[in-house]
């Protein structure tokens, strides 16, 4: 984990390579959220396969730009909870549950710095060879099978 | 499988718009063959996806990719669109799998290729081979890039 990574919780250092237009990703993270494990949430957008994803990505750094790391989790959260709805009005209203400003959300999630910080982890995702979300490396080893259960032991 | 040093056999396949395409069509460039089972299974899918992303960067270093399995150019066509790849896919379909055999790619028991990875350098010799261990494990991009830089 570096000193840039989204962390969030108590327990076994996991880092985990989330799309967050990926069903998959929704599934686990609900689950995911109930261990105890302290958890660095890494950009992973397939955006080939999910054409929606880069943008939501660009969202929650955006959040945390502004807001810092209780409005990018909450924006997580709430993509998570309801990911049938991220079209830009759902992503505005929940800017502004948030009460992030949302002038500035929409200009941040454009600018190129937090497209960089989105697609640096997804390199570094790559060059660990990460081939599918959600993906976690334990100790710098890949979980495999059904994250939220191997987890839990 | 095919072990590197070996010449590259070459083949002549349609690709996903019927189109024949030969392995001699790209004498002078590095080719990555990338043997798969099926179009539109949950495993494939992600792994031509994760290519799809880097492909910028296979591009840019000269490196033709050619998705290979036994189903038909019409299905190919179809999985295309559905995970907006850019890169060929070539159909192994009749006689079936007879590329993937050439290669020992063809899983005789599935009926099927298996999932693997050939280099084939510009002078048509294979430069590098990854056959995944069971056809769950997907080779991650990782692996291209690192083959890539050894083969420098």
């Amino acid at each position: 984990m570096g000193p840039e990574d989204h962390v969030r919780g108590d327990g076994t250092e996991t880092i985990v390579y989330l799309d967050l237009a990926c069903p998959h990703c929704a599934a686990t993270w609900v689950r995911l959220s109930g261990l105890q494990l302290q958890i660095a949430f890494r950009h992973f957008p397939v955006a080939s396969k999910h054409p929606r994803a880069p943008a939501l990505h660009a969202a929650v750094e955006a959040a945390a730009l502004q807001a810092g790391e209780p409005a990018f989790w909450g924006l997580v959260d709430s993509i998570y909870a309801d990911p049938g709805r991220v079209d830009d009005p759902h992503l505005w209203e929940r800017a502004r549950t948030l009460d992030l400003d949302l002038e500035r959300f929409e200009r941040d999630r454009r600018t190129a710095a937090v497209i960089q910080r989105v697609r640096r982890d997804f390199d570094d995702g790559v060059r660990a060879g990460v081939v599918g979300t959600p993906a976690a490396f334990v100790d710098g080893r890949p979980v495999s099978g059904d994250l939220a259960s191997e987890l839990a032991l | 499988m095919i072990q590197v040093g070996e010449r590259a056999p070459g083949f002549s396949l349609p690709n996903h718009k019927g189109e024949d395409v030969s392995l001699s069509d790209f004498r002078g460039r590095q080719v990555l063959l990338v043997f798969y089972p099926n179009d539109f299974s949950p495993v494939c899918s992600d792994q031509l996806s994760i290519y799809q992303e880097v492909k910028p960067s296979l591009d840019a270093a000269g490196l033709e990719l050619l998705g290979v399995s036994i189903d038909h150019s019409w299905a190919h066509r179809a999985f295309r669109k559905h995970l907006n790849l850019d890169f060929t896919l070539l159909a192994d379909f009749h006689p079936k799998g007879e590329v993937a055999s050439r290669y020992g790619a063809y899983l005789d028991d599935y009926g099927t290729a298996n999932r693997s990875l050939v280099l084939i350098d510009p002078e048509g010799v294979v430069r590098w081979v990854h056959e995944s261990p069971t056809p769950l494990e997907i080779p991650g991009a990782n692996l291209i890039f690192d083959a890539l830089a050894a083969s420098d």
